[in-house]
């Protein structure tokens, strides 16, 4: 049972945005430009950095519904456990495993990013505008999943809901609610 | 030196807020909101959170920032700023507070932390559930925000009158006017652009 009277039927994070309309606003918005808007990192690498960072910090919801929105825009969802379990042996590019590398470090801590991280990364094509932004997707997400489980949000485990929201997620973006309460009927 | 280049002369979170103003709209609006909007959490209380958390985190220019902003709002009182810091249960702050700040610092550890018993105690102490939600996603953004500010390696001078003075008119004037300081406004950036 979540931690406070959260209007029911809604999973995850959606709970807490219609509980709280004023700060969903600037938090939506915030995940529509690290995760959806174009950019030189694909959305796919993008929601793929977010579900590393949201399975280390062991959120149920925030990786399933991103590794679902990762899965949609790939096109398929091997790839999306791999990184999650070792992404050093996954199909992605050296970049991605950089970055891959600097936003675990960011999840445990800033200070535990050093410059070779940043070095590394660099030298395997990353611009600092990339580099900038996986630092904040880590960042950002190690806020939405500290959210989400903070308030003991209902998380159902059905991976048919997670698919639709993942495929939602990555044709709409993050500006308008991906679950509404009519949802469930 | 930090890990990436970011605009010379500006402190802390203002070098990446700078560097891409397309983020630092939401990340200064949530601010707004959650420190600084009238909320039953007088301002001061909100900032004690917040600087509470950045001690946690270790992020000296959260924490010093922060800190210095809910001085401001409590009639310059530092010493209770620094009494929070190094053991809140002694501090002369109320029991709701203390009872928010425990569930902020398990917010800090992680999410799953908190216990159905934190949130008890809150409540017991006269936390309403915007209060409680409020205190775990101050923990949370502040989270998110020390680890931007460390993650980068972002240039934050040691000097507590410059974190005094600039605590003092965010604590009048709030997030989002001062940011009008140090991020180029998007008119400006189109100008730039078409001179460029």
């Amino acid at each position: 049972m979540p931690h406070i009277d959260l209007p029911q039927d809604l999973p995850g994070i959606s709970a807490g945005f219609a509980f709280r309309p004023e700060t969903a606003k600037p938090m939506r918005e915030l995940a529509h430009i690290l995760l959806h808007e174009p950019n030189s990192l694909e959305p796919g690498e993008r929601e793929l950095i977010a579900t590393y960072v949201s399975s280390q910090n062991d959120c149920y919801f925030c990786q399933t519904s991103h590794g679902a929105a990762a899965a949609a825009h790939l096109g398929e969802s091997n790839t999306v456990k791999q990184v999650k379990t070792d992404f050093n042996h996954a199909p992605i590019s050296e970049k991605l495993k950089r970055l891959l590398v600097i936003a675990g470090k960011v999840q445990q801590g800033g200070k535990n990013v050093t410059n070779e991280d940043v070095e590394a990364a660099r030298n395997a094509g990353a611009t600092d505008m990339e580099i900038h932004d996986t630092v904040l997707i880590a960042a950002a997400f190690c806020m939405y999943n500290r959210y989400v489980d903070g308030l003991a949000t209902w998380q159902p485990r059905e991976e048919s809901m997670y698919a639709q929201m993942g495929k939602h997620l990555a044709t709409e973006g993050y500006r308008t609610p991906s679950i509404r309460p009519s949802a469930a009927d | 030196m930090a890990h990436i280049e970011l605009p010379a002369g500006l402190q802390g979170i203002r070098g990446p807020m700078a560097f891409r103003p397309e983020t630092a709209k939401p990340l200064n609006e949530l601010a707004e909101i959650l420190l600084h909007q009238p909320n039953s959490l007088a301002p001061g209380e909100r900032e004690l959170i917040a600087t509470y958390v950045s001690y946690l985190n270790d992020c000296y220019f959260c924490q010093t920032v922060h800190g210095a902003i809910a001085a401001a709002h409590l009639d310059g009182d530092e010493d209770l700023v620094r009494r929070v810091k190094a053991d809140f249960f002694h501090a002369d702050i109320s029991a709701k507070l203390k009872a928010l700040l425990v569930i902020a610092s398990k917010v800090q550890r992680g999410g799953k932390h908190v216990t159905a018993g934190d949130v008890e105690e809150a409540r017991n102490a006269g936390a309403t559930d915007i209060e409680i939600h409020d205190t775990v996603l101050i923990a949370a953004a502040f989270c998110m925000y020390n680890r931007y500010v460390d993650g980068l390696a972002t240039w934050q001078p040691e000097d507590e009158d410059l974190y005094r003075q600039r605590g003092k008119k965010t604590a009048k004037e709030g997030y989002v006017q001062m940011s009008r300081e140090y991020i180029p406004q998007a008119e400006t950036r189109e100008l730039e652009v078409k001179g460029a």
